[in-house]
C-alpha cells in the first residue's frame, strides 16, 4: 500500500471522527421549563390578538355528533368558519408527537386541542406550551359551568383550561358471559376469570385500580404505595388472570366476548349499549377514577381569539346539551340535565327511553354520593413521574 | 471536468444521504449519550451507562423480538418459497396476475390489515364462533393474545417482501439449465438441490434481510395480536419516546437493536457465503 495515501487516509480518519465528535456534542435537546408566569401574562397576550375567522379544532374521535351541529351553530352565530380533526387517540402519544414542534417554538397547527388531565397535560403546562385564558371573555363558562369544573386541582382557577367532558373509568362485563352482578373491583382479580379479564395499559388508569383493590386513595398515595399497587397487579398478571393490557380497543373486545370483564370508560359502554350489545357498566365500591378532558390553546395557534369564542360558545346550556347527548359522558354544564329531561318529555318511542336513561344515568349525572367513590388520577411531578410510570410499564411491557 | 461528472450526479444522492440518513444517526448518537428529562432539558454527559441500563431493563423484549423475528422469517421462507416457485416455473402466461394478488393485500394500510385479523380470529368470532358451535373446539380456545399470533400476524405482513426477491432470482434460472442437469441423470430433486436452489439463494438472501429486520422491529403485531407476555422491542421503543419522553433511553434501545441486526446479519452473509451476498447486493 502506497504510504503516502495511507496517511492522508488516517488524517482524514481522524478529521472524521473529531467532526463526529463534535457533532455528536453540540446535538442537544434543550430543557424549556417555563418560568413563572407574570401577573400581565394574560393581558399580555391577548391584547395583541385579533378575530380571524376561521378556527381549527383537534378532538378525539367520537366526541362531536356526526352531523358536527354545534360547530354549526357556532359558524352561524359567529362567522368563524371551523375545521374539525379527529386527530387524538391517546394522550401519550399526542403528546409525544406535538413536544419536539413545540420545544422548536413551532405551530400545531390546531388552535383548541383537548387533553386529559394526565401527565401529559401536566408536561404541556409546567413547558409552557399552553396560552393563558382570559376570562373576560367566557361569560358561558363563567355563568353555567358547574362548580366543580371551576375547582381543578390539576389547573387552579382555570388558568389554562377549561373542561370539554368528564368520564368515570369502572368496570363493563359481557352479560352474556357472566351471570353474577359485578360490584367489586376484587372481581377483576377472581382466579374465576383466568384469562378473561382486559386491563388498561395506562400506567395512571391501571395504577389507580390496583390502588383501589388496596384500598388506597390514589390522589394522597405515596411511593410505597405505588410498589404495592404494583405488586398486586403483578400477582394477577402471573396467574394469567390479565388477557391482555388494552388502549382503545378494549371496548370491542369486551362486546365481542374475548375478555369478559374489563376496566372500561363509562362513555364507551353506553354507546355500546345503545347499539344493542350486551356490556354492563359498574363503578366499583371500591372507587372508580374520574378524569376531565380539557380545552386548551396551545402556544403558536394561528387564530386564539376564535378559538376562545368556540370553547365559550360550547358552554351555552343547549350546545352542551347536543353535545352531551351524543358524547354520553359527565358534561360540565349541569343544566343539560333538565334541558335533556324537557327533550325526553316530548320524544316518541326509543328516542324517549334513551333521553330518560341519559337523565337517570348516575354516570352523567353523578350524585354527591358517586362523586364520594370517585378518586382523581395521582398527582405527579416530573421527577415523580420517573418512579411511577416503570412500576406500571413493567407490569404492562413484561 | 469529464472526470468529476459521474461524482457530480451522484451528488443529489450523497445529499440525499447526508441529510436523512447520517444526520438523524448522529443526532440520535448524541441523544443516547445524554442524560436529563424533558422538561429540564437533556445535557451531553457521554453518559455510556445509558446502554447498559437500556440493555439490562429490556433484555427480555430485545431476546423476545429476535426470537419472534426468527420464528417469522422460517415461516415466511417456509410458506415462500414454493410459492415464489412455483410463480416462476409454472406461472406461465399469468405471472404478473399473481404476483399483483400477492401485492394487493399492500393496497390497505399496515394497521387495518393488522386490525382485521383480531376480527377473524375473535374468540366467538366468524372462524372460531362457529367450530366452537359445532364442538370441534374447546370452549375457552384462543389464538388472539397469543405468541402465535405475534409471529402468525408477522408472517402475514411481510410475506411479499420474502417473496418478491425469491421470485426474481428464480425467474433468471435458465429452464434449460434444470433440463440438463436431468439430462446428467439428476433426479428432479437432486436437480434443485444442486442447481435450482443455489442460483435461487441471492433471492433468499436479500429476502431475508428484508423481512428479518422490520419484522424483529415491528411494534404493530405485539400490539394489537398480542397478550400480556408478547411485548416487543419496538413497543418499548414507542413508549420510552412517546409516553415517558426518556430520549436517551429509547435512542440507545435504537442503537442497541440496530448493532444485533447488524452482526447477525454479518454472521448470516458469512454462512451463506460472501459471493452470494455481494451479488445478491449488486441487483
Amino acid at each position: 500500500m502506497n504510504p503516502r495515501l495511507r496517511t492522508r487516509r488516517d488524517a482524514f480518519r481522524i478529521a472524521g471522527f473529531s467532526a463526529a465528535g463534535l457533532a455528536l456534542a453540540a446535538c442537544g435537546v434543550q430543557g424549556q421549563k417555563a418560568a413563572p408566569p407574570k401577573a400581565d401574562a394574560v393581558q399580555d397576550f391577548w391584547s395583541k390578538q385579533t378575530k380571524h375567522g376561521k378556527v381549527v379544532f383537534a378532538n378525539w374521535p367520537e366526541y362531536m355528533p356526526e352531523d358536527q351541529g354545534p360547530l354549526k351553530q357556532f359558524q352561524q352565530a359567529t362567522g368563524i368558519s371551523y375545521e374539525y380533526k379527529e386527530v387524538i387517540q391517546e394522550n401519550a402519544e399526542f403528546f409525544g408527537k406535538s413536544e419536539p414542534v413545540l420545544r422548536a417554538g413551532q405551530s400545531l397547527g390546531y388552535d383548541i386541542v383537548v387533553m386529559t388531565n394526565g401527565i401529559q397535560l401536566q408536561n404541556m403546562l409546567q413547558l409552557g406550551y399552553v396560552v393563558p385564558l382570559d376570562h373576560s371573555k367566557l361569560p358561558n363558562f363563567a355563568a353555567n359551568a358547574g362548580q366543580k369544573y371551576k375547582e381543578r386541582s390539576y389547573d387552579p382557577g382555570n388558568k389554562y383550561t377549561i373542561p370539554y367532558t368528564s368520564g368515570v373509568t369502572g368496570i363493563a362485563y359481557n352479560t352474556e358471559h357472566v351471570k353474577e352482578d359485578i360490584t367489586s373491583i376484587q372481581s377483576l382479580f377472581d382466579p374465576k376469570y383466568k384469562g378473561r379479564v382486559g386491563m388498561m395499559a395506562d400506567a395512571q388508569e391501571i395504577g389507580n385500580f390496583g390502588m383501589f383493590a388496596l384500598g388506597i386513595d390514589p390522589e394522597k398515595s405515596t411511593e410505597a404505595d405505588w410498589r404495592k399497587a404494583g405488586d398486586k397487579l403483578k400477582e394477577q398478571r402471573d396467574a394469567g388472570i390479565v388477557r391482555k393490557y388494552y388502549d382503545q380497543s378494549y371496548i370491542d373486545a369486551v362486546s365481542k366476548g374475548d375478555v369478559w370483564l374489563t376496566m372500561a370508560w363509562s362513555g364507551d359502554v353506553f354507546q355500546r349499549q345503545l347499539a344493542g350489545e350486551p356490556v354492563k357498566f359498574v363503578v366499583p365500591e371500591e372507587g372508580g377514577t374520574i378524569w376531565t378532558d380539557n380545552m386548551l390553546i396551545p402556544k403558536g395557534a394561528a387564530n386564539p381569539v376564535d378559538a376562545l369564542m368556540l370553547m365559550d360558545f360550547l358552554y351555552q346550556p343547549a350546545v352542551a346539551a347536543e353535545l352531551d347527548e351524543f358524547i354520553q359522558y359527565v358534561t360540565p354544564v349541569p343544566a343539560v340535565q333538565d334541558l335533556l329531561r324537557e327533550k325526553a318529555k316530548t320524544a316518541k318511542g326509543e328516542d324517549k327511553k334513551a333521553l330518560e336513561d341519559m337523565v337517570d344515568s348516575p354516570l352523567m349525572f353523578p350524585s354527591e354520593a358517586d362523586y364520594a367513590k370517585l378518586r382523581g388520577y395521582t398527582p405527579l411531578t416530573n421527577k415523580t413521574q420517573q418512579v411511577f410510570n416503570p412500576i406500571f410499564q413493567s407490569i404492562t411491557q413484561a | 471536468m469529464r472526470r468529476l461528472t459521474p461524482y457530480l450526479l451522484a451528488l443529489p444522492s450523497w445529499m440525499w444521504l447526508a441529510i436523512f440518513l447520517v444526520v438523524p444517526m448522529v443526532a440520535m448518537a448524541s441523544v443516547s449519550l445524554q442524560t436529563g428529562n424533558a422538561i429540564d432539558g437533556f445535557a451531553m454527559t457521554f453518559s455510556f451507562s445509558n446502554y447498559g441500563d437500556a440493555i439490562g431493563r429490556y433484555s427480555t423484549q430485545l431476546v423476545r423480538s429476535l426470537l419472534y423475528g426468527g420464528m417469522a422469517t422460517v415461516a415466511m421462507l417456509v410458506i415462500g418459497y414454493p410459492v415464489a416457485y412455483w410463480i416462476a416455473f409454472k406461472g406461465g402466461r399469468r405471472k404478473s396476475v399473481y404476483l399483483f394478488l400477492i401485492l394487493l393485500p399492500f393496497f390497505v394500510s399496515f394497521v387495518l390489515r393488522t386490525i382485521s385479523w383480531n376480527f377473524l380470529l375473535a374468540d366467538n368470532g366468524i372462524l372460531f364462533g362457529t367450530l366452537k358451535g359445532w364442538g370441534l373446539l374447546a370452549d375457552d380456545f384462543h389464538v388472539l393474545a397469543t405468541t402465535f399470533a405475534v409471529v402468525g400476524g408477522l408472517t402475514y405482513n411481510f410475506l411479499p417482501f420474502m417473496i418478491l426477491p425469491i421470485y426474481v432470482s428464480l425467474e433468471r434460472v435458465d429452464p434449460r439449465v434444470v433440463e440438463a442437469a436431468q439430462d446428467l441423470y439428476a433426479t428432479r430433486a437432486a436437480a434443485f438441490r444442486r442447481v435450482v436452489l443455489p442460483l435461487s439463494l441471492p433471492g433468499v438472501f436479500a429476502g431475508v434481510l428484508m423481512t428479518f429486520v422490520p419484522a424483529t422491529a415491528d411494534p404493530i403485531n405485539a400490539a394489537i395480536l398480542g397478550g400480556t407476555s408478547n411485548t416487543m422491542i419496538g413497543n418499548i421503543i414507542q413508549t420510552e419516546y412517546l409516553t415517558n419522553l426518556n430520549y436517551p433511553t429509547a435512542s440507545a434501545l435504537s442503537f442497541t437493536l440496530m448493532a444485533v441486526l447488524l452482526v447477525g446479519i454479518f454472521v448470516y452473509a458469512r454462512a451463506l457465503g460472501t459471493d452470494n451476498v455481494l451479488e445478491a447486493a449488486a441487483r
